[in-house]
């Protein structure tokens, strides 16, 4: 699977995605700076990695959504391409409109970094399709801004719609009815503010985000 | 000219912030607070005769995430 990883001023995860990508599909990803205008030709799957792009300025994301490289992301992602946006990804990928809602500073005010039990709503997506429904897993998070708002219609669109793909298990940060993470219209693109990447093999002491990138690979590959 | 954009959550959308401050300054014995709302300002240095519409295209392709901020605009014709 050839992948690409977006790389901002401020990514600070686009690594830890790189060597998880690598790990699982045996291939090193193109890492492709956010001043780009083009992605590699032939990238089957785009990772928007955590971080704070810009230092958080505006709003978190707002400056990334912005950069030229997103048009890039957009299109490939129209054209069907699996797109996934973790933690500060997530939230470029609704400042660009390319998912509904928005991330807001979490309830308490404080940032959480933990492992947080998860739970998998939908099993029939690109990227879930090795998990069950149902499934308790755990991924960690590290967040300050992971309060996922959206108005009701939008909530019961997306719940209606099988398209909230993981709901936190107990309420961590405020989120509107606990999503975790949420899927486009096509199914092609997943935002979530917990970290797949990081739970990839035993030293990191979880192995529950290994079977995200073997569902993608399997299907995409 | 100037102007000034205010941006504001839209109401029902939950402020942390504002009511963290609104906590702070009832710790400092302020009691008459009803609600806090924290937002942003934004000032803008702009050509002359930058259109209101400009403006306004502004804030809703970057200044302001209208899923969940409102804004207005305050233009300060002698500035």
């Amino acid at each position: 699977m050839k992948s690409a990883v977006i790389v901002f001023p401020g990514s600070n995860c686009d690594r830890d995605l790189a060597v998880a990508l690598e790990l699982i599909t045996g291939r090193k990803p193109a890492m492709v700076w956010h001043k780009e205008t083009e992605l590699p030709e032939g990238t089957e799957f785009i990772g928007v990695p955590g971080g704070f792009s810009y230092g958080d300025y505006l709003r978190s994301g707002a400056m990334a959504a912005r950069s030229p490289v997103m048009r890039a992301v957009k299109d490939a992602a129209d054209r069907g391409v699996p797109v996934i946006g973790i933690c500060n990804g997530f939230q470029v990928l609704t400042e660009a409109g390319m998912l509904p809602g928005a991330l807001m500073r979490n309830a308490g005010l404080s940032f959480i970094c933990r492992p947080v039990p998860l739970r998998v709503e939908n099993s029939q997506s690109l990227f879930t399709a090795q998990y069950d429904a149902g499934e308790e897993i755990s991924f960690p998070v590290a967040h300050h801004d992971g309060n996922y708002q959206a108005d009701e219609t939008t909530l019961d669109r997306l719940e209606g719609e099988g398209r909230v793909a993981f709901r936190y298990l107990d309420q961590c940060n405020g989120s509107a009815r606990s999503i975790a993470g949420i899927l486009n219209d096509s199914g092609n693109v997943l935002g979530l503010m917990p970290h797949p990447e990081r739970v990839v093999e035993p030293a990191h002491g979880g192995m529950d985000g290994r079977r995200l990138f073997e569902g993608l690979l399997e299907t995409v590959a | 000219m100037k102007a000034r954009v205010f941006i504001t959550l839209k109401s029902g959308v939950l402020d942390p912030q504002g009511k963290a401050i609104h906590h702070a300054l009832e710790g400092l014995g302020f009691s008459g607070v009803n609600d806090v709302r924290a937002g942003k300002l934004i000032e803008l240095d702009l050509a002359d005769g930058t259109a209101d519409s400009e403006i306004e295209d502004m804030c809703r392709k970057l200044l302001a995430n209208t899923v969940i901020e409102n804004f207005r605009i305050e233009r300060l014709e002698n500035a």
